[in-house]
């Protein structure tokens, strides 16, 4: 009772990273609290699935099975989380900021009265004074706000469980060095779901494989608003290329059109560690930043020498990058073997 | 003959904080809030169109979009008929200050139930909060399916809607009676543009405070309602701060820390130079 529960989504049978990375966190919340780490897992045939939720410390699997569960569906998937909630009343629950989280946790917390935070860059445990009382304990959920251009610390004093969603990517994944002897809670579907939970039918899917993994890259060239059309973003290309490295790209570049959505770096994008950043045209607003600043090194090029970007850079030239690209081009096939 | 289909449209005037811009920052760093337009949140006028594109494909369809916010949010109704909406209400009262998503979709469910539409159709997330929370939580409270992330309605009757929505890494089909809420993503169709006689129709529309306001009489224009507490009922401590399980414990305004960076021209020595070190230290290559 009153554990730590992470809603795990799956897809194509497997875990998504992003929940694994909020087991991860949810460990270290409640080695805090000393309390306990638990998974929610719904699908079909994905009971396999739980030595990996025991080696990310997950002590209890509460697992959902049907045919009719394969795929998400909003109405017998709220109807299972929220009953779970009601009977074990979690302390903490947390959910990835997927299509699928971002659309389930809203609808628990409102069935809960429980309030929710979207897109954590960040989890800790804390106190909190008011005028009436204080609290010890709280998960203080730590958000971008406002366009980036203010970082809340939000509070649940009072509702359970305080609930929150992170974007994947934005918490490190580690495994334990020996799994937790966990063991399975089977959740009896039937007794919890009616047929008006599955009013809403699928008639058709298509998945697109996933082809730009720019978080998986280990040096990014990202272009922004500053690269000033889609045909210029080919120097963006130019540049990844002869580095072996991936494109990225702002928020305003994808905007604009410059480039697809999947290269999107930052709050509302994805988030990525890359061992080297280059960072061109890029003004660097704080909503860009939170995608990118875990970068071991980062290059900024920018003609505006109070760019906000060049603040965060370990090198930050002040220049054009029409011109500072094709001579990095040069000079690196010059200069490497 | 098919019955008359019911459409709320949910629409938030937000600060638009895309183009903060240098004169929207103060001396300190911090946003000065006053200096950003205020703007129809962008995924609703999507949402809008969509509503508009029901209307075209159905007999009789009735478009009332629905606000909530301070007394100059009128604006977003205003702009709202001008595109194709029947009526608009604004909802307003002190009481809802302050209210996190939680509260804000207890206001708005109260309103809607007043209205007792098939369809409740918002743009999925606001970007002054980019929560995405609002629209299922509506859902949730009116009991209603949800249909989040829409990109386009592809079939609908008085019953039944059938709906294309985008996911990370595809689209999916779905169906689903109505009632049905449904939130509506940035990469579905922009809005149609105002249309000249609908502006010039209702250029004048009013809520009562603001006739009142501007001394205005309210002629033949459409007036604007206005609702309240009195009007939506319900829980009193369900509205506002009170109602809100979420407080804000602390707010940072973002002021960039400088950290050491080497400040390089765009000279061939500066560029070679890095290079150079970026190699040997195998960064690169």
């Amino acid at each position: 009772m009153n554990n730590i529960i992470v809603y795990c989504e799956t897809d194509n049978g497997a875990l998504c990273d992003v929940s694994l990375e909020l087991l991860t966190k949810a460990r270290e919340l409640a080695g805090t609290l000393s309390c306990n780490v638990e998974a929610l897992l719904i699908g079909h045939n994905v009971k396999g699935l739980a030595d990996v939720l025991y080696s990310y410390g997950a002590s209890v699997v509460h697992l959902a099975e049907d045919p009719r569960l394969e795929f998400y569906r909003t109405l017998p998937y709220a109807a299972i989380t929220i009953s779970l909630f009601k009977e074990q009343k979690p302390q903490i629950a947390l959910f990835g900021a997927t299509s699928v989280g971002r659309d389930l946790a809203p609808r628990v917390s409102s069935a809960l009265h429980s309030g929710l935070t979207a897109d954590c860059t960040s989890l800790e445990i804390g106190d909190h004074q008011d005028k009436e009382k204080q609290y010890s304990n709280l998960l203080y959920q730590i958000r971008p706000a406002f366009g980036g251009n203010i970082i809340a610390t939000i509070i649940n004093p009072e509702c359970r469980p305080q609930m929150a969603t992170v974007r994947e990517g934005v918490m490190k994944k580690e495994p334990l060095l020996s799994p937790v002897n966990g063991s399975i809670h089977q959740i009896d579907v039937n007794s919890v779901l009616s047929e008006g939970d599955f009013v809403v039918e699928i008639i058709e899917r298509e998945i697109e494989e996933r082809k730009i993994d720019i978080k998986g890259a280990q040096i990014i060239v990202a272009g922004g608003f500053g690269v000033g059309s889609k045909e210029n973003f080919q120097l963006i290309y130019d540049l990844a290329k002869v580095l072996g490295a991936e494109v990225g790209a702002s928020r305003a570049a994808v905007d604009a059109g410059f480039v697809e959505h999947a290269r999107q770096i930052g709050q509302t994008g994805v988030t990525v560690r890359p061992k080297l950043f280059i960072s061109c045209g890029i003004s660097g607003q704080i909503q860009h930043t939170a995608g990118m600043d875990g970068s071991s090194m980062i290059i900024s090029i920018n003609n505006d020498p109070e760019a906000p970007i060049h603040k965060i850079a370990d090198y930050a030239i002040v220049g054009d990058l029409n011109e500072v690209i094709p001579k990095i081009i040069k000079s690196y096939k010059q200069n490497s073997k | 003959m098919t019955k008359k289909v019911r459409i709320v449209v949910l629409a938030k005037q937000v600060p638009d904080t895309r183009n903060v811009g240098k004169d929207a920052m103060k001396e300190d760093g911090t946003v000065n809030r006053s200096a950003l337009p205020a703007i129809f949140n962008p995924e609703d006028m999507n949402a809008l169109e969509q509503a508009l594109r029901i209307k075209d494909l159905l007999d009789d369809v009735e478009i009332t979009l629905l606000t909530m916010g301070p007394g100059r949010a009128a604006d977003i109704i205003r702009e709202g008929l001008y595109r194709g909406a029947d009526g608009g209400i604004l909802l307003t009262d002190r009481k809802f200050a302050g209210a996190d998503t939680l509260a804000t979709s207890y206001a708005l469910s109260q309103a809607i139930k007043k209205i007792s539409p098939d369809i409740i159709i918002a743009g999925r997330q606001a970007i002054d909060g980019d929560t995405a929370q609002v629209g299922p939580q509506v859902a949730e409270k009116m009991g209603w399916p949800q249909i989040t992330y829409a990109e386009e309605v592809l079939e609908v009757n008085d019953s039944k809607i059938t709906i294309r929505r985008r996911l990370e890494r595809g689209v999916e089909t779905v169906t689903s009676p109505l009632p049905v809420l449904i939130t509506v993503t940035a990469t579905a169709a922009p809005c149609r543009p105002r249309h000249a006689k609908r502006l010039l129709k209702n250029k004048n529309a009013r809520t009562m405070s603001e006739l009142q306001a501007e001394s205005l009489e309210q002629g033949n224009a459409y007036l604007i309602p206005e609702w309240g507490f009195n009007e939506i009922g319900g829980d009193e401590k369900s509205y506002g701060m009170s109602g809100s399980p979420t407080k804000v414990k602390k707010i940072e305004n973002i002021i960039l820390q400088a950290k050491e960076s080497k400040i390089l021209s765009s000279s061939d020595a500066d560029i070679d130079m890095l290079v150079k070190e970026l190699i040997a230290s195998h960064t690169i290559g």
